[in-house]
């Protein structure tokens, strides 16, 4: 199962790589894609691999962009632990500390490296293992198996199928719920769906105009009022959606401190009259910033608390943060990724795959 | 949700009682959990493992002083050390300039553009000057709007000239700023990666032309491992003044204020501390640290007490203390102080060290201290005066007044005693507080 998303991922063209960019170009976006590029390209396998390129156009361009964000991130992960195992000529304590060092600064939450660390050990000793790169497989496995524990994860969104599919969008201060929902309604309205955006941002100045610039260039409808109740801006978008037959609702809501009361029970309200509208959210999606350390587990646990949290977008992954702590949410609280953000154009944003994640991360020492 | 390291030590500590010293044996278990606890509050894994080395070599040979519990000892070098690796005193800023310049740079989402309202009005506010904003986030859409909506809230005008070259934008404003005789201007630039070459270079060219004062780092307290790399990014391309830590009203412990400071030695000015315009704090190295241990919040407990507590009754019941008069009548008026507080409970849990003396778990009936009340209640101004006076009949007496027992007001009593002759001792600086 593992191979075949190894060989999907390096099937892929390096010229592939140049039309995409030119095409997702926007102007008003942050332009880094160019410096990318040529990093991608200097990857060799690359281009050997090229004349197996025989996926289809789908699937090739997902893996593509999914890699270029992360090649940021996974130069730094993956060339230490190459590094680990090439170092190492047995498997002794100083290669577990340093394991531990690598697995720690991907920001993969402190208990599960811990728990994670001794797993190891303990297979190790009992596999009797002595040769570093023998235990490559096994830490990707072991990784694997703590994010997806036995469960049957899809990511794929839930849309109702008669009336507007409800989906609303939460989570801290800044971490980058607006420009999720810009990108998503763009990936839905290629779909050939009318998407509706609501801008209940009505606490933070210029959210709402900023969400409406968004829904201009992407094509979607828009509803938002700024300085009033966030519940009546939901309730009359709601209501809007109805009338005017639209197929999505995407709530943009305000950034909130996970810890600060009455904003988590202005949550609760928006999600009451949800319930008495339409039935309540299809989806409910936690934005989480690719930065976050130890925090974003107790972000998980107290959204999950107020709201039915359905899956995590995963954003600013283009950088050099690993996002790791969502595979500490994953196990502590059980919510899994559903996409990942990964620039600021309206086409940076890819369902997630823990394989590809995982692989992507180790995928030189493969 | 992390156990504080005051906690974590407790576990680790059997290891270490018994000895007379702290020697590399006995402490290993120690040095985990602080390096555990620091991990947990996202310090970065290259300090920690600095850090936690110092530590150990403060703490080798150190005596375990009889008095003091060697949990106690060892959390106060943690704590002093990692006080003094904050930074001792907080820096000013460098407001010389005429106009003083101040660029605000940063990742996406870090809170820069609502930093720059809340420091411009902090320093109109403190230096009763007159500050300019300008909009130089020309790409995030609606950013111009956000600062000119915010420029409005607090009557500070915003300089914008849409979406063109943030450098010229940038060298306008000063001009502007220049002619129209404002003290202060905040540049505003739009949030970006630190390896993005091309806009990296876009900020190093506004600060070549412009030449600011004070260039300053906004960074996300929930920031985790990956803040070194951040923070030296932007630090390798221009020379930072200062940093502010934002979103500390969140419950991140916000290691990443020790790393900013260990990697780059550049002060920490301010903190965020809240969603309003004035929600901007000076930095203070000494919170920060117990902040990052996860030691109680004292300071959210003074804060909460000076909102709710009436000043005036609180000095006279303080001076009473002091000359040892505390009767009755104060404690009556305490306790009504303390009732409006909330729940004892959550009060007590602020407390540093509460849950090593067991508070934690304590349980206060709402009805105990009604009872209590019930019985002071039914005494005679003149015994809560001078409670030595009640004796066995007027005990009958406000047992059933009170409708409690005469071995209730007993208790009541003897309590207040206890309570009387421990003031006297906290007052006289003879109590230790755990820390």
């Amino acid at each position: 199962m593992f191979k075949s998303t190894e060989e999907e991922e390096k099937e892929v063209p390096a010229v592939e790589e140049k039309e995409e960019v030119e095409d997702g170009h926007n102007p008003l976006a942050i332009d880094q894609e160019p410096v990318v590029l040529e990093e991608e390209k200097e990857i060799p396998e690359k281009k050997e691999k090229k004349g197996l390129f025989k996926k289809k156009e789908e699937e090739k361009k997902s893996v593509k962009v999914y890699e270029k964000g992360l090649t940021k991130s996974r130069e730094g992960f993956v060339s230490r632990l190459a590094n680990l195992t090439n170092k190492y000529a047995k498997v002794t304590e100083e290669y577990f500390e340093e394991l531990e060092e690598i697995l720690i600064m991907a920001d993969i939450g402190v208990n599960t490296v811990m728990e994670f660390m001794d797993r190891l050990r303990d297979r190790v000793r009992k596999e009797n293992i002595t040769d570093p790169s023998l235990l490559k497989e096994i830490i990707v496995d072991e990784l694997f198996i703590i994010y997806v524990n036995d469960e049957v994860l899809s990511n794929k969104l839930n849309y109702r199928e008669e009336g507007p599919t409800i989906m609303m969008f939460v989570g801290v201060n800044g971490v980058g719920k607006t420009t999720t929902i810009a990108k998503l309604a763009h990936k839905m309205i290629d779909d050939g769906k009318k998407v509706l955006m609501v801008g209940a941002d009505t606490f933070r100045a210029g959210a709402v105009e900023q969400l409406k610039e968004w829904s201009l260039k992407v094509g979607a409808g828009f509803y938002g009022k700024e300085e009033s109740d966030p519940a009546s801006v939901v309730y009359d978008g709601i209501e809007l959606a109805k009338e005017e037959g639209y197929d999505v609702v995407l709530i943009d809501t305000a950034g909130r401190l996970q810890n600060k009361v009455n904003l988590m029970k202005e949550l609760e309200k928006m999600n009451k009259v949800i319930l008495e509208k339409a039935g309540g959210c299809d989806e409910t999606l936690l934005v989480i910033d690719a930065t976050t350390g130890q925090n974003g587990v107790s972000q998980a646990k107290a959204f999950k608390e107020i709201t039915n949290i359905t899956g995590i977008v995963l954003t600013k992954l283009d950088g050099t943060a690993k996002g790791g702590i969502v595979l500490a949410i994953k196990e502590s609280v059980g919510v899994p990724v559903k996409y990942i953000g990964l620039g600021e154009t309206k086409d940076d944003l890819q369902e997630f795959d823990i394989e590809k994640y995982i692989y992507g991360l180790f995928k030189d020492m493969m | 949700m992390f156990e504080s390291l005051g906690d974590r030590l407790q576990n680790a500590l059997h290891k270490i009682k018994g000895y007379g010293k702290i020697t590399e044996d006995n402490i290993s278990d120690m040095m985990r959990e602080i390096r555990l606890a620091l991990l947990e509050a996202d310090v970065n894994y290259k300090v920690v493992k600095e850090f936690t080395n110092t530590v150990k070599e403060k703490a080798l040979g150190e005596e375990v002083a009889s008095s003091i519990n060697p949990g106690d000892l060892f959390v106060k070098i943690v704590k002093d050390e990692l006080t003094e690796l904050l930074g001792g005193e907080s820096e000013p800023l460098n407001l010389k300039g005429n106009p003083a310049l101040l660029m605000l740079v940063g990742l996406q989402g870090s809170g820069k553009t609502t930093t720059a309202g809340k420091l411009a009005n902090f320093l109109r506010k403190k230096h009763s000057k007159k500050p300019l904003l300008v909009a130089c986030d020309v790409y995030r859409p609606a950013a111009i709007d956000q600062l000119q909506q915010l420029g409005k809230q607090l009557n500070i005008e915003v300089y914008q000239e849409g979406k063109k070259d943030p450098v010229e934008i940038a060298t306008n404003a000063i001009s502007y700023a220049k002619e129209n005789n404002y003290d202060y201007v905040l540049i505003d630039t739009a949030g970006r990666l630190h390896i993005d070459d091309e806009l990296m270079d876009e900020l190093d060219r506004i600060r070549e032309k412009v030449n600011p004062e004070e260039i300053l780092l906004v960074i996300d307290s929930m920031m985790g491992q990956d803040a070194i790399n951040v923070i030296t990014g932007f630090h390798d391309k221009l020379p930072l003044t200062g940093v502010i830590l934002t979103k500390l009203d969140g419950d991140t412990r916000g290691g990443v204020a020790l790393s900013v400071r260990h990697l780059t030695h550049v002060p920490i000015k301010f903190i965020g501390v809240s969603e309003k315009l004035d929600g901007l704090d000076s930095f203070d190295p000494e919170r920060m640290a117990g902040r990052i241990l996860g030691m109680g919040d004292i300071i959210s407990l003074v804060e909460k007490a000076t909102e709710t507590i009436d000043e005036e009754e609180a000095e006279k019941t303080a001076k009473r203390m002091q000359q040892g008069k505390y009767d009755l009548e104060d404690f009556l008026s305490t306790m009504k102080q303390m009732k409006k507080l909330g729940p004892l409970e959550n009060l007590i849990k602020m407390i540093p060290g509460a849950k090593k003396m067991g508070l934690t778990d304590v349980k206060i009936d709402p009805k105990q201290m009604a009872h209590i009340e019930a019985i002071v209640l039914s005494m005679t101004p003149k015994e809560r005066r001078n409670p030595e006076i009640i004796k066995a009949s007027r005990k009958t007496r406000i047992a059933a007044g009170s409708g409690t027992s005469v071995q209730e007001v007993n208790k009541l009593l003897q309590q207040f005693d206890q309570m009387k002759k421990m003031m006297k001792q906290v007052t006289n600086g003879n109590m230790k507080l755990p820390f």
